[in-house]
């Protein structure tokens, strides 16, 4: 199949799945993990039955007022979110799940406002200096290839791509979060991150393939002065399908052992492993069927801007 | 090829030794996060209001040691404390993180490391409000951070126990000016704001002692002593984040992790051997040295391994492959231009070089990024891993599946690789 001639087939798919996102997170939003918005989270795990959430909540909010949240996790234990809880207020509300040898705590997290406060500027951050760095080093590393388009066009293709492949993860995360609780933490911010180096590795294999065969055809035109233009079109379509099997199949590895992590690995990375593989996968398909094919709808506009 | 060959016996015994120092957990056991050996993870925030800001850092670092020695006296083994920093908005948020591996009672961590008896001098003034006089206090700047010492004694008369105080020259010079502008004045001393003594000043006091007696019983007296000596913080603190983790839910999520990078590994390595066929068997091994270096690694430098730095590992895995995969595609290129096994095996690794290189350069960014992001051990572990894969995954590439696929190089192609050659 040509992919560069069939661009705009995969140019709506794109676009579907982006506007889908947007929807999704205009409508529900999404929904903040504690180490966001500051709070408390206890998980604990009865030793015989658990009682019925509504018993847990009726105790709990003796103690709690506000928002509670008890959401049931594996066969005998709960999850509970609250608002911060102050070190006072801990041992009683913890003391109102049950008989103290009726349950074990096995996890709790407090986030007070400060440390919220700077997580969400330090993510923010690093989102726009990773963009920034992808950029130019893109810009950079590709800065010898200019014709027939300049460097920068790479960066920008790039980024196209990059906000494609970190908008769709939001967007199922978002839906996610509607419909089953899950949460945005620092983790899935990270995964964000590591998306943008993965999907920029898989740009790259692609640009480096064009690279090469510019400079190939440019060494020819020297050689052999009456040698035929070879169109952009066709060198692009050339890089995409030789790189084909390579992104597939690297994305292919990535992506069994995520599934690997996903299925048996611990309930702390199940979230994480779930936001890389959706945007590893929306990854493999921006480099293949959207970055270099915007780089050919690039010159084309250029082209017809000179005439 | 008898070269290649030696290189490469060299480099299996290499990766079986490295194997081997990677599995036997004996001598030199991983080191573990909190989060899969259970423990409590604290974030204090200190509050340094009152200090001057070319006293912050001094302060700090003293707050620091205190609350080490007092966890030390408690046996906790291999506690971190640590203070940061942090810039939140225009504030600079002074933090003390301290990690207690082991201890899943939170509580009981609080308690380990105290409240701050605040010790407080502060002069009293009577003003009239209508018909009633009403005492206020006004803070004299000398507190319990400018004290050198506090010891256990007995009035001489009542033989009731007192606190004698020590200042050190600082608190000293300041205890003289307040007791000589006070003399016949009431100065109130307040433990974490309650008022435990209200002398009233005799004479100037010079010599910078004091004591309080406060009515206590001798357990009282002696707690207070022991507070002000070894717990009296030198920078007032709160907490603003907590963590615990059973050791169960560690064990588990450990025990879960391994499974799954060797779930993992198994289905990359049967994927490579199925469709590269023979340099899918040496991208396999290729891939068991990684896995070896990378363990090795870990134990050396010593990686805290956590639940996410374990995750980083299994994601390494899938995509350490991507070098060796970038190189045999390149190789079934130049063999279809028709160049010999041994030329296309060289060609293959330099042309491919570049994006390797260039890619791997985008994901060492990332990581380093990531890295200055963290805010907490968890994603601090994920970077670290993940660079250090990266690095490592580079490394095997060009050296260990570049030797090996010389040393066998085979005459016939189509042994070489299932599919995609043209006949």
């Amino acid at each position: 199949m040509n992919i560069v001639q069939n661009r705009k087939i995969f140019y709506s798919i794109s676009s579907v799945l982006i506007i889908a996102s947007f929807a999704a997170l205009f409508v529900w939003g999404l929904n903040f993990g504690i180490d966001f918005k500051g709070g408390s989270l206890v998980e604990v795990e009865y030793v015989d039955e658990r009682p019925e959430i509504s018993v847990l909540q009726q105790s709990l909010s003796n103690i709690q007022t506000g928002e509670l949240s008890i959401r049931p996790t594996g066969e005998k234990g709960y999850i509970v979110r609250t608002k911060e809880l102050t070190e006072n207020d801990r041992s009683s509300f913890i003391k109102a799940f049950g008989p103290a040898d009726s349950f074990e705590v096995k996890r709790s997290d407090s986030v007070g406002p400060v440390l919220g406060k700077e997580l969400q500027i330090k993510a923010s951050f690093s989102i726009a200096l990773v963009l920034i760095a992808i950029i130019l080093f893109i810009t950079f590393v590709f800065r010898k290839v200019s014709a027939p388009v300049a460097s920068w066009k790479y960066g920008v293709t790039a980024i196209v791509a990059l906000a494609h492949d970190v908008i769709i993860p939001v967007g199922v995360f978002a839906v996610l979060g509607q419909f089953y609780g899950t949460e945005i933490d620092s983790l899935f911010i990270t995964a964000l991150l590591v998306v943008l180096g993965f999907s920029i590795h898989d740009s790259i294999v692609v640009f480096d393939r064009v690279r090469e065969h510019l400079r190939d055809l440019a060494e020819e035109k020297i050689k052999n002065k009456n040698a035929v233009d070879e169109p952009f079109e066709i060198t692009v379509e050339k890089s995409v399908q030789e790189t084909l099997s390579r992104s597939i199949n690297t994305s292919l590895t990535t992506l069994l052992a995520l599934v690997a992590l996903y299925i048996f690995g611990p309930e702390a990375t199940k979230n994480f492993s779930l936001a890389l593989f959706v945007g590893i996968t929306a990854g493999t398909y921006s480099s293949i069927f959207l970055g270099s094919t915007l780089l050919v709808t690039l010159e084309k506009w250029q082209n017809k801007n000179k005439k | 090829m008898n070269k290649f060959r030696i290189t490469a016996i060299l480099i299996i015994l290499l990766g079986l030794g490295t194997g081997y120092f990677a599995y036997q957990n004996v001598n030199s056991p991983y080191k573990l996060g909190l989060d899969l050996n259970g423990g409590t993870h604290l974030v204090y925030q200190a509050d340094i209001s009152e200090l001057a800001p070319e006293d912050v850092d001094s302060s700090m670092e003293a707050l620091r040691d205190t609350i080490e020695n007092r966890i030390n006296v408690l046996g906790v083994a291999e506690p971190l404390i640590q203070t940061q920093v942090a810039q939140v908005g225009g504030d600079k948020v002074h933090k003390l993180i301290v990690e207690l591996p082991g201890v899943t009672d939170i509580d009981k961590a609080i308690e380990i490391i105290g409240q701050t008896p605040i010790l407080e001098f502060k002069t009293a003034t009577t003003s009239s409000v209508g018909t009633s006089t009403e005492v206020g206090f006004i803070s004299t700047g000398l507190t319990g951070r400018l004290l050198s010492r506090a010891t256990l004694q007995f009035d001489s008369q009542t033989q009731a126990p007192i606190v004698g105080l020590q200042f050190n020259d600082e608190g000293k010079e300041l205890f003289a000016k307040i007791t000589q502008e006070n003399v016949g004045n009431v100065i109130a001393i307040f433990l974490d704001g309650r008022v435990i003594s209200a002398p009233v000043v005799n004479e100037s006091i010079l010599n910078g002692e004091a004591v309080i007696s406060g009515g206590f019983t001798p357990a009282e007296a002696r707690d207070l002593v022991q507070n002000l000596n070894y717990g009296a913080l030198p920078v007032p603190v709160s907490l603003i984040g907590s963590q615990t983790v059973g050791a169960s839910l560690g064990i588990d999520a450990l025990n879960r992790s391994m499974f799954a990078g060797l779930i993992g590994l198994g289905i990359i390595m049967v994927f490579l051997i199925v469709w590269y066929r023979l340099p899918g068997v040496i991208a396999a091994v290729s891939l068991l040295f990684y896995v070896a270096l990378n363990l090795a690694i870990f134990k050396l430098i010593p990686v805290t391994l956590t639940s996410t730095g374990l995750a980083a590992f299994i994601l390494s895995i899938g995509m350490a492959v991507d070098a060796n995969i970038l190189i045999f595609e390149r190789m079934k290129e130049e063999i279809n231009k028709g160049l010999s096994m041994e030329q296309a095996i060289r060609e293959g690794f330099n042309r491919a070089w570049t994006s390797i290189r260039d890619g791997n350069l985008s994901s060492i960014i990332t990581a380093v990024i990531l890295f200055w992001f963290a805010t907490s051990a968890l994603i601090k572990g994920f970077a670290l891993v993940f660079v250090i894969g990266v690095l490592i995954s580079m490394f095997t590439a060009i050296t260990v599946s570049r030797t090996l696929l010389l040393a066998i190089a085979p005459k016939h192609y189509s042994f070489l690789f299932g599919h995609g050659l043209k006949k």
